[in-house]
């Protein structure tokens, strides 16, 4: 079970910030979320999306572990 | 160093404190960030900061630590707000102490320019007619390409 924290429009889009999600893989997680909510689909959707698992950015697929923490992240903008 | 916080902070206090941590130094350079009472026309009435705390943490920190070897800084420190911010209230504060000027002006420039495009901070600005998230410009991409390895060359 990954726990999934959404930021930004994100959250905005889905209604909540922090929720637990069964699934073995990365991309299969997004699939899910995206299934289960048109408006966080369509956020998820957006250029710019990046995700970090365990607090480090990953890029394409990954495998997910139990307790790994995966965070949808729109674009930064700090400062 | 870095500092993310809620609290508003003072920006001549902070500055003060690097002064006086960066024996040696020859140039203190800050930079502080303040939130705009009004964007393209819109008033501002607030604006929400939202953050990835534990990322942030880390992603500022490697820069801080860049900063420090690529300028040889004696001193350094990034303190960050997040949550909700008045107009007018400073949001951001960098500073740098080297040796000599340009290192503490690129050193900060170099780091403002790392965090509007690389630390997980999301910007919504609240007003009378409503909320909107907040992007990136194209402007700040390019900034912060400046910076890419190629230029340190």
């Amino acid at each position: 079970v990954a726990r999934v924290l959404l930021f930004g429009r994100f959250a905005d889009a889905a209604g909540w910030r922090e929720r637990e999600v069964e699934a073995p893989r990365l991309s299969e997680l997004t699939h899910a979320l995206g299934e289960a909510d048109d408006l966080l689909g369509e956020a998820l959707a957006r250029p710019g999306l990046q995700v970090a698992v365990n607090q480090a950015i990953v890029r394409g697929d990954a495998e997910l572990g139990p307790a790994d923490e995966v965070a949808y992240l729109p674009p930064m903008s700090g400062g | 160093m870095i500092r993310l916080q809620t609290e508003p902070f003072d920006a001549g206090a902070l500055l003060a404190q690097v002064s006086a941590a960066a024996g040696g130094a020859g140039a203190v350079a800050s930079f502080t960030g303040l939130v705009r009472p009004a964007t393209d026309g819109r008033s501002v009435e607030m604006l929400e900061l939202d953050c990835y705390l534990g990322l942030a943490e880390q992603v500022i920190g490697g820069y801080v630590e860049e900063a420090v070897r690529r300028f040889s800084l004696l001193e350094a420190l990034v303190v960050h707000r997040h949550g909700a911010i008045a107009p007018g209230e400073a949001i951001v504060f960098v500073a740098a102490a080297a040796a000599h000027r340009r290192a503490a002006f690129d050193a900060v420039d170099f780091l403002m320019d790392r965090l509007k495009t690389e630390a997980p901070f999301w910007k919504k600005e609240h007003g009378p007619a409503g909320g909107h998230w907040i992007e990136p410009r194209p402007a700040d991409y390019h900034d912060a390409a400046r910076w890419a390895p190629k230029d340190a060359t």
